[in-house]
């Protein structure tokens, strides 16, 4: 052993971690109030835009939306972060145990949106879930929840469209998640998931973590420094381009191309959004900008759960435990519940 | 020695955890050896549903996310000893 002291847990360290988010959480309250009049004052007097004029709407724009959205970026990530350190993959399948297709598919795209998930993890936890005996269709379930519903995606939605539509955006999530995993599970399709997956002996148990509520605490200012510090380029050009669309492009020209009238921009938009994986960041802002302009807003959400729903890479990983076939399916499915969602949404609204 | 296995595909977090390891290692002046588990059989030989994954001395202690360096520090200081 070395002989240098590594101090590992100072006795007031823990106060401190209190004290410090207390303050951050009053600090971001008074920047949250503090962004219109900067921006404004930033735009139109400091810079000397004129109202109205189209540099001066995408430069107010732009110096409102940045600060805003990465306000509500950490404090939201904080904030979900939290919560879900109350969940975790092996409470997920323990509470998935033993539920029949239907309530458990229903569940298990809830449980997909609160478990820590990383994509990387999609193969232990298929393989883990089936092990287990949780059925096909309702694992899928899950690993269909868990990607779309995204924490990043969330906050982009409640802060550049509003709740309704974040909250549109969840439950059509949770429908694509419950109803391909429910169909996908109907079909029977356990003969192609790869036959090795069946003969793993997997260790049984578990690690079981108490955890205090400062290290919960302290587990949520690492993700909120994380996430933050990976998303915020995207978000400062996705809103840049947003800025310039919301302030150049005249109202109304989209209602063609992007309108409810027209039919196949829904599947188009979801083709797009395949190889725009995990840029939910970037997208979401120029899309806001474009609903403006007379987008419709079904095509907007298919547009958006393609963007972070369907990935490639996904796709890739899970082909070393599902024949093709089933992984065929698997994203068929998933597509065509995400463009059916996309034409109900603007068949309703 | 130490026996550290980092259990994982192979994507950022594991090279993160990977290089944890070996960091707190050196600081602490334990000789390690650190292997890298990809193939899906050697990770569920060990209780874990999420990775990334680390095992020291044959004993899963953390699984499904990067750890803190001075988490790492304490448990690589019980298995040393």
């Amino acid at each position: 052993m070395s002989k240098r002291t590594i101090l590992v847990e100072q006795p007031h360290a823990w106060n401190k971690i209190y004290l410090l988010t207390a303050l951050a959480a009053v600090a971001w309250l008074a920047a949250y109030n503090l962004v219109q009049p900067l921006a404004d004052w930033l735009a139109y007097g400091l810079l000397g835009l004129a109202h109205g004029s189209r540099l001066g709407e995408a430069v107010a724009f732009f110096l409102y939306d940045v600060p805003k959205i990465l306000l509500l970026l950490s404090g939201m990530i904080f904030a979900i972060s939290v919560v879900r350190t109350f969940f975790s993959p092996e409470r997920t399948r323990a509470l998935l145990g033993g539920k029949r297709q239907g309530v458990g598919n229903v569940l298990a795209a809830l449980l997909g949106v609160v478990t820590p998930f990383c994509s990387c993890s999609a193969v232990p936890l298929f393989i883990g879930f089936v092990e287990s005996g949780i059925p096909l269709g309702v694992t899928f379930s899950f690993l269909i929840a868990a990607p779309t519903i995204n924490e990043v995606a969330l906050v982009m939605l409640v802060g550049l469209f509003g709740w309704q539509v974040a909250g549109l955006y969840i439950a059509s999530g949770l429908t694509v998640a419950i109803l391909a995993g429910a169909l996908v599970g109907r079909l029977g399709l356990e003969r192609y998931v790869e036959d090795f997956v069946w003969k793993i002996q997997a260790a049984q148990g578990g690690l079981e973590e108490k955890l205090t509520w400062e290290e919960r605490i302290r587990r949520a200012w690492e993700s909120v420094k994380e996430i933050t510090g990976k998303v915020w380029p995207y978000v400062v050009i996705g809103i840049g381009v947003g800025a310039g669309i919301h302030g150049y492009v005249p109202e109304e020209a989209l209602v063609g191309v992007m309108g409810k009238n027209a039919w196949w921009s829904v599947p188009v938009a979801v083709l797009l959004g395949v190889p725009l994986y995990s840029n939910a960041a970037g997208v979401i802002p120029i899309v806001s900008a474009l609903m403006e302009k007379g987008a419709a807003l079904g095509t907007v959400l298919a547009f958006m759960m393609s963007v972070v729903g369907l990935s490639l890479p996904e796709a890739i990983i899970l082909r070393r435990v599902l024949k093709l076939p089933l992984l065929a399916i698997f994203f068929g499915t998933v597509v065509l519940a995400i463009i059916l969602t996309g034409y109900l949404f603007n068949l309703v609204m | 020695m130490l026996v550290i296995k980092v259990l994982g595909s192979g994507c950022a977090n594991c090279k993160k955890v990977e290089a944890l390891a070996h960091e707190v290692a050196g600081e602490l002046g334990v000789e390690a050896q650190v292997e890298k588990i990809t193939d899906p059989a050697g990770i569920f030989a060990y209780p874990i549903l999420s990775t990334p994954g680390l095992v020291m001395n044959e004993k899963l202690v953390c699984a499904g996310r990067v750890p803190r360096k001075d988490e790492v520090t304490v448990w690589m200081k019980q298995a040393a000893s």
